[in-house]
């Protein structure tokens, strides 16, 4: 049956639309969860609010989930599905720079656009620093796409690299993250912190 | 301790719904940095047109029938836009604001805001995709890249964390 659109089930005119509505819902969560505050993102790596590792990783596994128990049910074709190719060096060193950029600017793409929306002037900036970020990296993309487009490994699935099923991934995940929610509840009472 | 956000386990369900969604309509995950990319693309364009045609860069996504803003991430980043707003309404949240540690001023947080969004967008191109449309909906989809993505961006910043615990602690 799915996804929809590829298969034609739905017209592609409506693809923008359905675009549009996932925006509104994926907006509304952020900004629901606390995403839209610098200082509840940063508590994640001073250990006073975990809040980003609590629902990134609950919203991986249940997608992650969803699409297995889908897959199973035969609702979706998970062949359809777009799995990002992974490059391991420009990965690597794009990660880093990320990382870096999401301490010092307190943000990342996502929700600098959520808080943006309810008037924040700091992720206004960070986003004109995305924009030039980008800028960049289109300038200078010559000198950087033999590294860039180096060392590819296609869509390659975790599950395939260990030689384990999807379901048996999606356990070890949940098994990991319920550990670290554990660890980040006990951060919390350690590091005390203000509501923002 | 009593907040005025959602639970956090709540949203995350949530937020994997919405992810779920993506995949079941559109056959793809959510994004962010590739909506600023179509916005980059889409104003050099209106710029300098014969720099867009001939680089090898910009080439992939302009020309005849191309329009770099009808993208799926362009639509669904205005739709952020709405959402944000819509809760931040919802939950008596609207306010312009320079959030801050009161143990900086307002202006470092800009500064250091300014410079964190260069960096983010310089790494989201190298690393193909940010945050949403590396990390979260490649673990989704089991990919090798989404869980690198996610290791690395969170293992950076938090190597990083000491060195800048004057801005946030």
């Amino acid at each position: 049956m799915g996804p929809l659109v590829p298969q034609e089930i739905i017209g592609a005119d409506w693809n923008l639309f359905i675009a549009f509505a996932i925006g509104i819902g994926f907006g509304f969560v952020l900004e629901q969860a606390g995403f839209s505050s610098s200082r509840k993102l940063a508590g994640m790596f001073y250990g006073y609010d975990t809040v980003v590792l609590k629902v990134f990783f609950t919203g991986a596994i249940t997608a992650m989930l969803g699409l297995l128990f889908f897959s199973l049910f035969g609702w979706i074709d998970l062949n359809l599905i777009y799995v990002n190719p992974t490059f391991l060096g420009s990965a690597i060193v794009g990660g880093v720079i990320m990382g870096a950029g999401f301490i010092i600017g307190g943000f990342c793409p996502g929700t600098s656009v959520c808080a943006a929306a309810i008037g924040k002037i700091d992720a206004m900036i960070f986003i004109g620093g995305i924009f030039l970020g980008i800028f960049f990296f289109a300038e200078g993309y010559p000198l950087l796409k033999d590294f860039y487009m180096s060392g590819s490994m296609g869509p390659l699935k975790v599950s395939d690299v260990f030689g384990i099923s999807g379901g048996v991934l999606a356990l070890i995940v949940i098994i990991t993250a319920i550990v670290m929610f554990k660890l980040g509840e006990l951060a919390e009472k350690r590091w005390p912190r203000e509501e923002y | 301790m009593k907040t005025k956000y959602m639970n956090p386990y709540l949203a995350g369900v949530l937020l994997g719904l919405v992810l779920l969604m993506a995949f079941f309509f559109s056959g793809r995950g959510l994004g962010a940095s590739g909506a600023v990319k179509s916005v980059v693309v889409a104003a050099v364009d209106v710029v300098a047109p014969e720099h867009t045609a001939n680089s090898g860069y910009y080439s992939k996504y302009v020309g005849e029938g191309k329009s770099p803003m009808k993208a799926w991430l362009v639509f669904e980043m205005i739709g952020v836009l709405v959402g944000g707003f819509l809760s931040g309404a919802f939950s008596g949240r609207l306010k312009w604001k320079v959030e801050h540690f009161p143990g900086i001023t307002a202006n470092r947080r800009l500064i250091f805001a300014g410079m964190g969004g260069i960096l983010f967008g310089f790494g989201s191109q190298l690393g193909r995709g940010c945050t949403s449309g590396s990390a979260l909906t490649g673990m989704a989809s089991l990919s090798v890249a989404g869980f690198v993505s996610m290791m690395v961006i969170f293992g950076t910043a938090f190597a990083l964390a000491f060195f800048l615990r004057k801005n946030w602690i």
